[in-house]
């Protein structure tokens, strides 16, 4: 058993007992690789006793779940009211264009990860942007270059 | 038994009041750095950690105390920090960062607590230093967010220093379940998470079910609103007025036990949770014989996922099972049948922060505040083209005018206002004219809008209120659940018609057939988030066809 | 009770009705496309609305209460359900011309009924692809209309979740888990899905061009066969009564279809009473892989090798009774007719989906060299050929089987019903035992619709405990309690159980007449008033049969006599008997 398979094993054997669980060890689980994989969801259907296709119900319902690998660096761009009127629309256009790919997808390097989310709540600094738990207020389309410049020497440090 | 009476006195909560008062009595000097999410990620971590280097290097730590609180308000000038020096006028600085941080140090607070008398901030740092004599800050009034900004969110005791827990001991010690259910019904408080339904009533209503093996009290946090933000502050800035709330009413119900459902997007407003139910347990104020009480209780959080859908009660209560977020219909309710079928109320964050206030001072004086029918003060998430956007409290009844105009200081860079956006995705907008309408459920709802959960979108004469309609039910339609037809169909359909109409390529006829299926969507859809859905397109519609009209390709031509 | 006011008629109904029901009780009918009796309404189509005390609301899932006053039907509920409709057609192919279900759709009948001729609302189906990977049923979500119906009873009555939703909003969809094909999904092919689906979104795999084909091809004998619970369901499809056995009809019908001869898998039922008594009798004397489990519904031997493969010895070891007729045509009746067995083929008629997927199991379904059964056809599959081929079903006289493989006993007949198999097997056991006859031939603890049915029969002082499970959905409980004792080495709770997957057992199988239609004439869909009137269908044709006993049918006699020699032996184990295996509930 890998590292991460065994973790998720642990996960799911934690919340297996606890009422109203699913969500939270889902939750836990994306949180080793980022996304839910097939044999995660398996084993948490094997070890929680949950149908498997309550699982993958569950899963697809809810945006925050992912079902394969973002890129790297998540970058979620915030679509929330005050966001939008202040121009974010402008900032996520810049973005694609920049990164060449729609929301929702990553880049072919798997550097980047691209989304919207709705309202990260931080309204008074809107427009807003949210790269890997680091966030962007009162951003304007040019920020968006050297952001990207940011993490890209970020990872080629590591 | 002595060791009974021992226990008993440490986990006093008079007792850690007072000795937690006469701590901070202790000290001449008070940082107040906010420390909710959005001066958080504005660098505020960092900020902290400064002013503490400085105070250790000098010296002072033991005269000047630095308190992460919750949400100061004023959102947009962040990161804020307010200076509370005794004998000397506050002074809140805004958009600090560690350069301005460190004068604000040097220059003010180190010299300030060098003189006698008034001392006055130096010239450098006028330009960071936000009048508290605002009116942003004069004209609310605080019930709800007293503590946030106020008091370090994670001590417990700095909770009960400010009164906290005292309105569950009257309750516990001095009240039958009944007469706390009679105070809130007297107090007015409604459901703050948009339906308006009377709190007393629904408390009633789940007390009334009897207790077989388990009742819950649900805590909804799902807040939704894109564009909205109080349950998040409130949460973020004083946990414990949720969780005493919370613990009151299932007092009041017979509950056996609390959830809190809070989004996964907030996970600062999680982690405080958190930290608040263990200090809780940690001081027997959650457990079993509560405060030497027959009452026993414990709480636990669920998250949500994504999906807004889940603000419905029935919705939030099939996600903590595990399962979609897809609304039920109603009846059973609830309170009859909820949670794993069992007897389960559902409250919302701001609504149980109330409580605990109305026990203390009592319903007369809640419902001193507010209009015949709507009671009490609301927190609003004040954004949009506004000067300054925050998060504020008034009391109901106050007018738009007064809040966008006096407290969020209008509208900036000279442009107009045209509207203003109530009650998110299912509520709709007021234009100009009706300004000086006093905010309260009744009112909002004549004009076509709702009080919603809190959000309050300042529309400036820019904004045309196509693609605003577009940008809400493009949301809703993102968001919904697809249970029902009328919402999974309708709202695709009136989507892509209200795009082309947008682009210019719609014709009257469009336009009659986006009306016919709003209205099939209000009277047919299974939930709340499907009946509504149409309100942005037809709120806009009632005041701004023109604005419509004038996009049709047959648009009849004005005489010029 | 409660006293309410539909459209100012006065109802009195019972505790907890619904509005809907209500209605019907004041011959009123509400329109709705996602109701069924079967499940608890999901509320999805929006148009079952009514106003209560002007208030606008659902009718299906609000209890009447005292002192209501409802209106069904408005110019504004009118027009509100026609622009949900609407929505609905927008979103459905409408290829009604190219459709199995045209002329038993409850969304034509809807649309039909509302009178919508023409649609301004724009189409939008995304195209999303069929899932006939089963070959049993097709799964076509493009005609979804997102009813909820087929989700509920694959998760919550059967217990199988091999259907699930995918997505939300405006991209759910019904698929399996993460849009696994079905085949490679827990499904164990029940068809209660497709039996219950309003529009043409789940039907059968559809084979009745397959066994056209084959009549026409003059190289083949083709013989065909009808399951028990076929007899009493055909006749709702051509106006008959609910549970009228219309057996002679069926006969008269398949000749006319072409089929060279009319056996009857009611034969197949005895010979397995036969085979199946003498192992039950075998296995509880030396206590050999007890309980003993009945095999005779494919859905519950696929469920048991999915969901319980440590129980699979537990399974008897009997064929299906339609797999022991085709055995038997391709081999014994082969010989006798003086035909090659490669020149014969075998056709069934069986209320079942899942009958599909068992004749392709494995190589003991090939116990003659050839599939003992070449084509698997349902219900509702031969009422369409009937229709196809022009012939008047109401007014056929009536015909007999051909035999030797026509023959029956009452006993073969009641495996139709949940509980019949097990009532028909104790008959034999107890003379196999006893060497004497049963005086009452029905044990009445195990007839009915209850979810599990149990007894303790007494046969020459030992006591033989009986379970039987109507439904797959049931069986956990009795699994638990079985697999408990045999981990303790307790006491077992039962020596015998029978399982049918489908809730009233095969009068109500996946492959049955839906009954269903949006109008007021039809119920809503198959419900247990007609699970019961289809059982008593069958019950009748026992309870008046000359012979009542699988042992005593002369043809069987006649079979072991001249060619099986003893049940068990060799002979008979090769053709008669099956193996099973583990199987993964996805595979990869």
């Amino acid at each position: 058993m890998s590292e991460e398979t065994s973790k998720a094993a642990e996960i799911a054997d934690k919340w297996r007992k606890k009422r109203g669980s699913l969500i939270m060890a889902l939750h836990e689980i994306q949180g080793i690789k980022g996304y839910v994989a097939w044999e995660d969801a398996v084993m948490l259907s094997e070890r929680m006793d949950v149908p498997l296709a309550r699982i993958y119900e569950v899963l697809t319902f809810y945006n925050f779940f992912k079902l394969v690998a973002p890129g790297k660096a998540v970058i979620s761009v915030c679509t929330g009211t005050a966001c939008y009127l202040k121009g974010n629309d402008k900032v996520l256009e810049k973005f694609k264009s920049e990164l060449k790919i729609k929301e929702g997808e990553s880049t072919p390097d798997g550097m980047f990860h691209l989304q919207c989310v709705r309202c990260v709540g931080c309204c008074g600094l809107a427009p807003v942007c949210v790269v890997n738990g680091k966030t962007y207020g009162r951003m304007t389309p040019e920020q968006v270059p050297e952001i990207l410049e940011e993490w890209k020497k970020a990872f080629k440090e590591d | 038994m002595a060791d009974m009476a021992e226990i008993n006195k440490r986990f006093d909560i008079h007792e850690m009041a007072n000795a937690k008062r006469a701590e901070i009595e202790k000290y001449v000097c008070n940082i107040y750095c906010c420390h909710s999410t959005g001066c958080k990620s504005s660098g505020s971590d960092d900020l902290i950690a400064l002013i503490h280097s400085i105070l250790n290097e000098k010296g002072l730590s033991e005269r000047v105390r630095v308190v992460a609180t919750g949400c100061m308000g004023l959102c947009a000038q962040g990161p804020l920090i307010r200076v509370e020096i005794k004998g000397k006028k506050d002074v809140l600085f805004k958009r600090v960062d560690l350069e301005i941080t460190k004068a604000v140090m040097e220059d003010y607070v180190l010299k300030a607590l060098d003189t006698q008398g008034e001392f006055t901030p130096p010239e450098n740092l006028s330009e960071h230093i936000l009048s508290l004599d605002l009116p942003f800050f004069k004209k609310q009034e605080k019930v709800v967010l007293k503590n946030a900004g106020h008091i370090d969110p994670e001590d417990i005791k700095e909770y009960m220093a400010h009164g906290g827990y005292l309105a569950l001991e009257k309750a516990l010690k001095t009240m039958t379940p009944a007469e706390v259910v009679e105070e809130i019904k007297k107090s007015g408080l409604r459901g703050r998470g948009g339906g308006g339904f009377s709190t007393g009533m629904k408390w009633e209503l789940a007390a009334k079910v009897p207790t077989v093996d388990e009742k819950f009290i649900i805590c909804n946090g799902d807040e939704g609103d894109p564009g909205a933000y109080m349950d998040r502050s409130i949460l973020e800035g004083d946990p414990h007025a949720v969780i005493e709330g919370m613990m009151i009413a299932a007092y009041a119900i017979g509950a056996t036990s609390g959830w809190f459902y809070v989004r996964a997007e907030y996970p600062l407003a999680v982690e405080r949770l958190q930290k608040a139910i263990q200090a809780c347990k940690k001081n027997r104020l959650l457990g079993n014989n509560i405060m030497g009480t027959d009452f026993c209780f414990n709480v636990d959080i669920r998250l949500g996922a994504g999906a807004f859908v889940c603000g419905e009660e029935t919705a939030l209560i099939h996600s903590i099972e595990g399962a979609r977020g897809t609304p039920r219909p109603r009846p059973p309710y609830p309170t009859n049948k909820g949670l794993w079928g069992k007897p389960s109320c559902v409250n919302n964050v701001e609504t149980l922060a109330n409580v605990s206030k109305i026990l203390l001072k009592g319903a007369d004086w809640f419902a001193s505040f507010g209009t015949e029918t709507s009671k009490g003060t609301k927190v609003f998430a004040l954004t949009g083209q506004v000067e300054h956007s925050g998060l504020i409290e008034v009391p109901m009844g106050t007018t738009i005018s007064q809040i966008v105009n006096e407290i969020g200081g209008g509208v900036p860079q000279g442009k107009k206002l045209k509207a203003v956006q109530t009650g998110g995705p299912s509520g709709g907008v007021i234009p100009a004219q009706y300004m000086d309408m006093p905010v309260c459920y009744e009112e909002l709802k004549k004009v076509g809008s709702i009080m919603g959960s809190g959000g309050m979108i300042v529309i400036d004469d820019s904004s045309d209120m196509v693609s605003l309609a577009k940008f809400y039910l493009d949301f809703t339609v993102d968001e919904s659940c697809g249970k029902c037809a009328p919402c999974r169909i309708g709202g695709k359909q009136m989507l892509t018609l209200l795009d082309k109409i947008n682009r210019g390529r719609g014709k009257q006829k469009d336009l009659d057939l986006l009306k016919q299926i709003a209205f099939a969507m209000q009277k047919a859809s299974l939930c709340g988030l499907g009946q509504t859905a149409p309100n942005p397109v037809l709120s806009t519609l009632r005041f701004y066809e023109n604005e419509y009209t004038q996009k049709l390709l047959d648009a009849p031509k004005e005489d010029k | 009770m409660v006293q309410l006011k539909i459209n100012n008629i006065n109802v009195e109904v019972k505790e907890g009705t619904s509005i809907l029901d209500a209605a019907r009780a004041a011959q009123v009918n509400i329109p709705t496309l996602c109701k069924h009796p079967d499940v608890d309404p999901s509320a999805g189509c929006g148009l079952c609305i009514v106003k209560v005390g002007g208030r606008i609301m659902r009718s299906c899932s609000t209890p009447a209460t005292e002192g209501m006053e409802i209106i069904t039907d408005d110019a504004e509920l009118k027009q509100i359900r026609k622009t949900v409709l609407k929505l609905i057609l927008s979103n459905h192919p409408n290829d009604c011309l190219n459709c199995t279900r045209s002329g038993s759709c409850e969304l034509q009948d809807m649309t039909a009924q509302m009178g919508i001729s023409e649609n301004e609302i724009i189409k939008m189906v995304p195209p999303l692809p069929k899932d006939e990977t089963t070959k049993c049923i097709v799964l076509d979500p493009a005609k979804c209309i997102v009813c909820g119906r087929c989700v509920n009873i694959c998760q919550k009555v059967q217990n199988v979740w091999a259907l699930s939703y995918l997505n939300r909003g405006f991209s759910t969809k019904i698929t399996g888990a993460n849009d696994t094909p079905l085949d490679r999904s827990p499904c164990i092919k029940c068809g209660q899905c497709a039996a219950h689906c309003p529009t043409g979104a789940i039907t059968d795999y559809d084979n009745t061009q397959k066994v056209f084909d084959l009549l026409s091809n003059k190289e083949y004998t083709t013989v065909v066969q009808i399951a028990p619970a076929v007899r009493v369901a055909l006749g709702e499809e051509f106006g008959f009564d609910f549970g009228e056995n219309l057996t002679g009809k069926i006969y008269a019908a398949l000749r006319r279809l072409g089929f060279s001869k009319v056996f009857d898998t009611n034969f197949g039922a005895d010979l397995t009473i036969i085979e199946e008594a003498s192992e039950f009798v075998k296995r509880f004397k030396a206590n050999d892989h007890l309980p003993m489990f009945t095999s005779c519904c494919p859905a519950w031997v696929d469920y048991m090798e999915k969901y319980y493969p440590e129980n699979i010895p537990n399974l008897s070891s009997c064929k299906s009774p339609h797999q022991m007729v085709g055995a038997v045509a391709k081999t014994y009746w082969a010989e006798k007719a003086g035909i090659d067995a490669s020149k014969i083929k075998v056709v069934s008629v069986m209320p079942c989906t899942a009958k599909k997927w068992e004749i392709e199991r494995d190589e003991t379904m090939r116990s003659s060299g050839y599939k003992d059964v070449d084509e698997v056809i349902t219900t509702r599959e031969l009422a369409k050929m009937i229709k196809k081929a022009g012939i008047d079903f109401k007014h056929l006289k009536e015909e007999q089987a051909d035999n030797p493989l026509g023959e029956y006993s009452g006993a073969a007949t009641i495996f139709g019903v949940t509980g019949g198999v097990m009532t028909a097997a104790l008959r034999t056991a107890y003379f196999y035992i006893t060497g004497s006859e049963l005086e009452t031939l029905n044990f009445h603890a195990i007839e009915g619709l209850d979810a599990v049915k149990v007894a303790e029969i007494d046969i020459n002082g030992i006591s033989v405990r009986i379970a039987v499970v109507n439904g797959v959905g049931n069986v956990g409980p009795v699994m638990e309690q079985i697999n408990t004792a045999l981990a303790e080495k307790k006491d077992l709770p039962f020596h015998f159980v029978e399982v049918m997957a489908c809730p009233g057992g095969c009068i109500a199988g996946g492959g049955q007449p839906r009954v269903m239609g949006a109008t007021f004439d039809k119920p809503w869909g198959i419900n247990d008033e007609i699970r019961k009137l289809r059982s008593k269908g069958l019950n009748c044709e026992d309870a008046c049969a000359q012979n009542r006993l699988s042992h005593k049918n002369e043809s069987i006699k006649k079979l072991y006599d001249t060619y099986l020699g003893k049940p068990g032996d060799e002979k008979a184990h090769h053709l008669l008997h099956t193996k099973y295996e583990k199987r993964d509930l996805y595979k990869a």
